[in-house]
């Protein structure tokens, strides 16, 4: 065996962005789900589902991804935060299921189409904030004996995960609103810059909320962040974010169709950033890190093998199919 | 009462695959079938062959879908319920689930997107390309989750460190004893399953008197396809069995019903088994049969149950009768196929009421046959989740209480009642309109705003 070589810089690494990648993609795909709901009628609807229509499920898979590479990488965290999260995750699955099914039920199944309709809004909406939950309690802690989950059903219920949650619907609202700029004209699209100033407001007033309540709840992740030189070396996240937050703001209010959407990715990408800071290097946080819940490096070796081969294919393809569907949507074409 | 968190997450899983199984029974053949269909319209030009295959793949579309959101829910099922199994075996099945991610899931997630609503906006080779990586896709997938799951039967390859399944060989793991036989096995049985749903539908349509000439197309397509494929799958379950005598025997005594060690067994045509009194009621039996199917020798000797401790010992009901049901099906698909070589010799393959009424009959017969091979599998790996080393029983997290798992199953038991019946009006829906002209049908096509064909683009690149 191979003791030399430590994989699991490179695995966090990978695993960091597949999780990254689903939160951004199936977290705009959630987003315009939950404005679908919002929309005035069966036209903008029809325009609003197309728009993700031909990609929704590659986005959907990175959560498949996010799941097995934990599982393979770091199966200790896998045995530990999935039983933890026993309902969010029956929930968030449930969800996701009437989400999925609507896009073909919606246009093939027209005499329950109000049905599917709500499917797909309040999936996508139970879904985020079942996600969002799950970042909560995640963030706040398990408790564990050994290598199992301890702790009793609803201990994943507190005031700071159910924030999280708000939160959460919030951003992928905001993500979605970003998309649908870019993806529509007319009406919608003003409807999803109104949508998306209410949406980026609130994710801020969140990410405030959060970025004060986990340093108070942890002493470590307070000193990580306010000692010094930590705090000068650091500083550049919450400037960016503001930045980020500003720019986006005047995405919405201008003429701009990708600006809202790269902004609103850019805050996801330094709030992400900001949790990975606070925890590091924890994968369960506070009882086992990321070398301590790894899994053989023989597993790492031979699964990274391939990854690095298969990843950028996956990331070159995708983006073709995404390249195929570029432009805007219209009424016309598309489901009927 | 006390509820078990074993057995209701046993009820619960059992529920979740195998209504998920049904859609890549359908699926994996269906991909297949739509690519070679593309393929032969886009190198014969013949526009009858795109019909069928836009036809198809509309009904491809929506099992597809279905497929997609109860496959999501499985992973995440090997950690709610079964965490104490995730943690003991993920340096071992963990990269061959991630595999079939990386090299299945997004291959057909990426390439569906385009083969539904692509047409207008690619090259055809391009449409066609797509066509063939959702296909390559769909059996990707079952290589990669056959070798879990075979592994989980038949583990070799492996280091026990910790009371942890760590690698030893990964050529051995992936390609382990039962590997070779379970794929061939259920990659045939869902092929054979595609085609004896996309008969079903080409008799229905003839019966009806509608579409003929692409009901007639799909018929002989097929049939030519089973009468290849049935046989062969026989051969195939043949050898499997072989394979379980020789690795699982305890399976094998229980899909028997054999509780004494013996030369020369007869096959028990039908029994009930009764595990408590550890014998058979009512048997039907033909001597010397059983010794000659299950190891080819007429006194070859069967271990019978009462080898094997008590608490090593997979139930034996379920197993003896869904696999004497899952055989008896393969027996009447036999059947058809032989009719259809007659049949078709007589040059009466498309008028025979009595023919066309029985292909339809073995379209749902052929799912229920999937779902009985895959019970006698299962149940038959019993009392084990890693065969002979990992107990059911302790594969399920401490903290599940039999309470949370019963609210659980219950919420996935209601979404599916809505989920799948609905999907299956849809589908129904689907074969009911037939295959349309290609005008009248529009799946989405673009998201676009005017309608560029990259054909065209394609050619002015081209031009000097």
């Amino acid at each position: 065996m191979n003791e030399v070589l430590d994989f699991v810089p490179i695995w966090t690494l990978i695993l960091g962005l597949g999780i990254f990648f689903y939160v951004l993609l199936d977290g705009f795909d959630l987003g315009v789900g939950m404005l679908h709901g919002l929309a005035p009628d069966t036209d903008s609807r029809n325009i609003i589902m197309n728009s993700i229509a031909p990609v929704w499920d590659g986005n959907e898979t990175w959560l498949v991804l996010g799941g097995v590479g934990l599982l393979a990488a770091f199966p200790l965290a896998f045995a530990i935060i999935i039983p933890a999260l026993y309902f969010p995750i029956l929930v968030m699955l449930l969800a996701l299921v009437f989400r999925g099914v609507a896009f073909e039920f919606r246009f093939r199944d027209a005499p329950h189409r109000t049905f599917w309709d709500h499917g797909f809004c309040y999936g996508s909406a139970i879904a985020t904030f079942a996600q969002g939950i799950m970042l909560g309690a995640f963030i706040q802690g398990f408790d564990v004996d050994g290598r199992d989950f301890v702790g009793s059903t609803f201990d994943f219920v507190t005031p700071f995960s159910l924030m999280t949650g708000i939160a959460l619907v919030f951003g992928y609202g905001l993500l979605g609103a970003g998309w649908l700029i870019l993806k529509t004209e007319g009406g919608i699209q003003a409807a999803a810059r109104r949508h998306g100033k209410v949406c980026l407001v609130a994710v801020l007033i969140a990410v405030l909320i959060v970025s004060a309540w986990t340093p108070l709840q942890h002493a470590e992740i307070a000193a990580r962040w306010f000692s010094w030189p930590n705090i000068a070396l650091l500083a550049p996240v919450p400037i960016a974010t503001a930045l980020a937050a500003f720019g986006t703001w005047r995405a919405l209010s201008g003429r701009s169709e990708a600006g809202a959407f790269i902004g609103a990715a850019i805050l996801f990408t330094l709030s992400y950033i900001g949790i990975a800071i606070s925890l590091w290097p924890m994968i369960v946080p506070y009882h086992y890190s990321l070398w301590e819940a790894a899994s053989s490096p023989r597993t790492q070796a031979f699964l990274l093998v391939g990854t690095l081969f298969l990843l950028p294919v996956i990331l070159v393809y995708t983006g073709w199919s995404y390249w195929v569907f570029r432009g805007k949507v219209r009424a016309d074409i598309g489901y009927h | 009462m006390e509820l078990d968190p074993v057995f209701l997450s046993r009820l619960q899983f059992a529920w979740v695959v195998a209504w998920h199984i049904l859609l890549p029974a359908f699926t994996v053949g269906l991909a297949s079938f739509i690519a070679v269909l593309e393929g032969i319209h886009l190198f014969t030009g013949r526009e009858i062959y795109l019909r069928i295959s836009m036809f198809w793949i509309k009904i491809f579309s929506v099992s597809f879908g279905m497929g997609v959101v109860s496959g999501v829910i499985m992973p995440f099922q090997f950690g709610t319920n079964w965490s104490r199994f995730s943690d003991a075996t993920a340096d071992i099945l963990g990269p061959l689930l991630a595999y079939e991610g990386l090299t299945a899931f997004f291959l057909e997630a990426a390439f569906l997107g385009v083969l539904l609503f692509g047409r207008k906006l690619v090259p055809p080779w391009a449409h066609f390309t797509a066509a063939l990586m959702v296909a390559i896709g769909t059996l990707f997938s079952s290589f990669w989750i056959l070798a879990a799951n075979s592994w989980m039967q038949t583990p070799v390859g492996y280091e026990i460190v910790d009371g942890r399944f760590v690698p030893r060989d990964w050529i051995e793991i992936i390609f382990n004893p039962s590997f070779p036989y379970r794929l061939a096995h259920t990659v045939t049985a869902f092929y054979v399953t595609t085609a004896f749903a996309v008969v079903a539908v080409a008799a229905w349509l003839l019966r009806t008197g509608r579409f003929v000439a692409e009901a007639r197309i799909m018929m002989s397509m097929t049939l030519w396809l089973l009468s290849v494929l049935v046989p062969l799958q026989v051969l195939i379950g043949d050898l499997h069995g072989l394979n379980t005598r020789e690795h699982q025997p305890a399976k094998l005594a229980a899909i028997e019903a054999h509780w004494e060690t013996a030369r020369g067994v007869p096959l028990i045509l039908f029994a009930i088994p009764d595990e408590e009194a550890e014998t058979n009621h009512l048997v039907v039996e033909v001597p010397y049969l059983g010794s000659l199917i299950l190891a080819h020798s007429l006194d070859a000797e069967i271990k019978g149950l009462k080898d094997f401790p008590r608490e090593d010992r997979p139930p034996v009901a379920l197993p003896f009768l869904s696999f004497r049901l899952m055989v008896g099906i393969g027996v009447l698909m036999l059947a058809v196929v032989v009719a259809s070589w007659w049949l078709r010799y007589r040059d009466r393959l498309f008028d025979s009421p009595w023919f066309l009424r029985a292909c339809m009959v073995m379209a749902p017969l052929s799912f229920v046959a999937v779902l009985a091979g895959w019970t006698t599998t299962e149940v038959g790996r019993q009392p084990w989740t890693v065969y002979g080393l990992m107990r059911t029983a302790d594969s399920v997290p401490p903290s599940l209480t039999g309470s949370e798992v019963l609210v659980s199953l219950l919420g996935y038991m209601a979404v599916y009642l809505i989920i799948f019946p609905a999907g299956i009006m849809v589908m129904a829906k689907l074969v009911r309109k037939g295959p349309d002209s290609i005008e009248s049908d529009s799946p989405i096509e673009s998201g676009r705003p005017e309608r560029p064909t990259r054909v065209q683009l394609h050619s002015e690149g081209e031009a000097p």
